[in-house]
């Protein structure tokens, strides 16, 4: 209950909302509001038709604070649903991450040969840059981004995690 | 089917109509005019003319919170928006269900920085349940009706629509009646799982000191809760505790109630609170104002918490039970559960239980000494409650001292007689809530208990009482300080009373004579009850300033950071640790 509790954990949560002005500021606002924490956030339209959007959201807390953060989502007026992938069976989550490495010579070669290692692709280059793109989980994306650091790494760009429950079931 | 012809004003105004709604209070500026002509030519809504906006929402609060009807509230764009903000803030924190037009810049102009623009939305989205800009003039009538349902269904709250001025100027024939819309994610849960009533009937069969303690949440279900509360108390025998909000929910002169709880509450309340074995809490949220310090609170007892709101559950304390639900109607499926199950509670323990509460209600935890000349704020109040409990009387109050003698002497016998801004403590808001109450009990007793401080900061709304001859009574308890901040400096800061005195005040007879109302000034005890009932007989607005000691403290009380278990109980008794820098920090 104290801020000084260590049991912290991170969580995966969907939330299906009503694609209409404002509503990403309501979450946002929620979270910074009750001083929850949001390590990454994404949303997009996932139905035209329904006007439906997924927002994506990784948080951490205590269970108690989550519950909280679970509850208070679920309470504004135009989200439909939530779920906590991470607590509510099996999930796949991914990222996307562009990644520009400049450099020549022996550099520039290593540069395209531990992309090839992470099957990530080359979107862009020139004699003296790369453009990769590559997809993954979050922590595969950070160790190719250190890799990267002393090969001339000038520029990151990465989409935050969307994940999906595994299963037949939808959200 | 497509309906007239209508501009968007007239389209709001025939939303209300249709919405029930009879009157609203407002203030007129550039962006309402067109609903303000609208206004002009119709007379099915009445409108209230306030003298600042933030009176408005207050008005609306103390009308809805008396009424168990919706407030509604009509003001400007701008600065007619953002007065309006500590209204709704207090109305969040309080669930009470306000709907709140505002104007907005017409939408080409929006994001311009155009005269009276401000971000309503972006402003009023932490401080309301849900707030719409209507960018099109089709989405208008569906807005407005859902409005009404966000506003009163579940949780109750203020919701806001911000209307551009083109909106309300543009015509269309898309009107559509509120049976026509149906909100599409907004469900709230009222009806509990039928295995948690049963599980809460077993644990209140098992237990051996059981306790209730209750909040607005059983006021907020209707008569119907208070009915079902009071019956299903009585009929178990058990003690009944209420937080501020919920007072009236229970009634005060039964003998199973022991008073309101937490930091100014009752001795008995609060110590039945820390050793009862089952707590049975019914629409209240565990606020800090009410369980002290939290890792020792309620020890030992299993918890019951029946609350409409998922998110109240588990937020400061963690309970065994957990029931999602309307009150009333949870209250009635637990009381059909307990007949059907044919429980019993065990007396023997029961009457234990009785004769320990007993022992700490002798305490006699509200008592004082009033002698001599000077009027004590605890006479004052306790005369004002005795000279008016028989009569149709509704009370008001600011915030601060007053406002917990006024919880603690008087006895609410029925819900919705008690308005008090409890979750926000909003100095100022008990005169405009008392106009609300006053508009919608026309031929009640509306009295709104204040500070002489709170009651300057929303002053201005005498006039408003003038316009409309309401014969509100603003019985000020008059001690010269900011009596609650005094308070704190004298226990917490060594007696530093920096920036709590009332100064310059006004001579508040001649100020509510210069509106043309009575003003009364007593300052003898002896003269305090002739003139309390002057006041009451005198069928006109009064302003009665009650001159009373001046260091006065609100006594019991449980000092910040502190248990249940370390009351003070007047000004004699030390706190049997000093307050910690951890109680410090808290407000």
């Amino acid at each position: 209950m104290s801020p000084r509790e260590t049991n912290i954990e991170k969580r995966t949560i969907a939330v299906l909302v009503d694609n209409e002005p404002g509503v990403l500021a309501r979450v946002i606002g929620l979270f910074s509001g009750r001083g929850y924490n949001i390590e990454s956030l994404t949303v997009s339209e996932v139905d035209q038709l329904k006007n439906f959007s997924r927002i994506t959201v990784v948080t951490s807390g205590t269970p108690q604070i989550l519950e909280q953060i679970k509850a208070q989502l679920d309470r504004l007026v135009p989200v439909h649903r939530i779920s906590d992938l991470t607590n509510e069976g099996p999930a796949v989550d991914r990222e996307l991450a562009l990644v520009k490495v400049a450099g020549t010579g022996e550099k520039r070669v290593e540069s395209l040969r531990i992309a090839d290692i992470f099957r990530a692709s080359v979107v862009d280059s020139s004699h003296d840059h790369f453009v990769f793109e590559m997809t993954g989980k979050s922590d595969k994306l950070d160790v190719f981004i250190d890799l990267m650091q002393p090969l001339g790494l000038v520029d990151v760009s990465r989409t935050g995690v969307v994940a999906i429950s595994r299963g037949p079931k939808g959200l | 089917m497509a309906s007239e012809q209508m501009n968007g004003a007239e389209m709001v105004i025939k939303s209300l109509v249709d919405q029930g709604v009879e009157v609203i209070f407002g203030y007129p500026g550039g962006a309402v005019l067109p609903i303000y002509d609208a206004l002009f030519q119709q007379n099915n809504i009445e409108h209230i003319l306030v003298r600042q906006e933030g009176g408005a929402v207050h008005a609306a609060e103390g009308y809805a919170r008396s009424t168990g009807k919706i407030g509604v509230v009509l003001v400007t764009s701008g600065p007619g928006a953002t007065n309006a903000v500590t209204g709704l803030t207090d109305a969040l924190m309080d669930s009470i269900p306000i709907v709140c037009l505002t104007g907005q810049v017409p939408t080409h102009l929006i994001g311009n920085d155009a005269f009276q623009e401000a971000d309503t939305t972006g402003i009023t989205r932490p401080c309301t349940k849900h707030n719409y800009l209507v960018k099109d003039i089709q989405d208008l009538p569906r807005i407005m009706h859902e409005a009404f349902y966000v506003a009163q269904t579940g949780r109750p709250g203020p919701v806001v629509i911000d209307l551009p001025k083109d909106i309300l100027q543009g015509k269309s024939d898309c009107y559509i009646p509120p049976e026509d819309v149906k909100h599409r994610s907004y469900k709230p849960q009222v009806d509990a799982e039928p295995s948690k009533i049963e599980q809460a009937v077993k644990l209140i069969a098992a237990a051996k000191r059981p306790v209730f303690y209750t909040g607005g949440g059983v006021i907020n279900a209707g008569d119907r809760g208070s009915e079902l509360l009071t019956r299903f108390v009585r009929k178990l025998g058990v003690p009944c505790t209420n937080t501020l909000m919920g007072l009236g929910s229970y009634p005060a002169s039964d003998p199973q109630f022991i008073g309101m709880l937490g930091m100014h509450g009752t001795y008995e309340a609060n110590l039945a609170m820390y050793n009862c074995d089952l707590m049975i809490n019914i629409g209240a949220r565990f606020d800090d104002r009410v369980t002290g310090r939290l890792d020792e609170f309620s020890p030992n007892s299993t918890k019951i918490h029946v609350d409409i709101d998922p998110s109240s559950i588990n937020k400061n304390v963690m309970v065994d039970l957990p029931i999602i639900g309307d009150a009333a109607r949870v209250l009635e499926a637990m009381m059909t559960a307990w007949d059907e199950g044919d429980y019993q509670l065990d007396q023997k323990a029961l009457k234990s239980w009785w004769a320990q509460i007993e022992e700490w209600r002798a305490k006699d935890c509200l008592a004082y000494t009033q002698k001599g000349k000077l009027i004590k704020p605890q006479y004052a109040i306790q005369r004002l409650y005795e000279l008016t409990k028989d009569r149709d009387t509704y009370i008001t109050t600011e915030v601060g001292q007053h406002q917990m003698w006024a919880a603690q002497y008087f006895k609410f016998e029925e819900p919705k007689r008690w308005m008090t801004s409890g979750g926000l403590g909003t100095m100022g808001y008990g005169l405009p809530a008392a106009m609300g109450v006053q508009r919608a009990h026309r031929d009640s007793l509306v009295i709104d208990v204040a500070g002489e401080a709170s009651i300057l900061m929303n002053i201005q709304e005498l006039s408003c009482i003038a316009q409309y001859n309401l014969p509100v009574k603003v019985f000020i308890v008059n001690n010269q300080w900011m009596g609650m901040v005094r308070q704190w400096q004298e226990l917490l800061h060594g007696a530093r009373y920096s920036e709590s005195y009332s100064a310059s005040l006004p001579d508040f007879v001649k100020l509510a004579e210069s509106f043309g109302m009575v003003g009364i000034r007593c300052e003898d005890a002896a003269d305090l009850d002739d003139k309390i009932m002057e006041m009451i007989d005198t069928p006109r607005p009064v302003v009665f300033d009650c001159a009373v000691t001046q260091d006065e403290n609100v006594f019991p009380m449980i000092p910040s950071g502190a248990a249940h278990y370390e009351m003070l109980l007047g000004p004699d008794d030390k706190a049997q640790r000093p307050i910690s820098e951890e109680g410090m920090v808290l407000v």
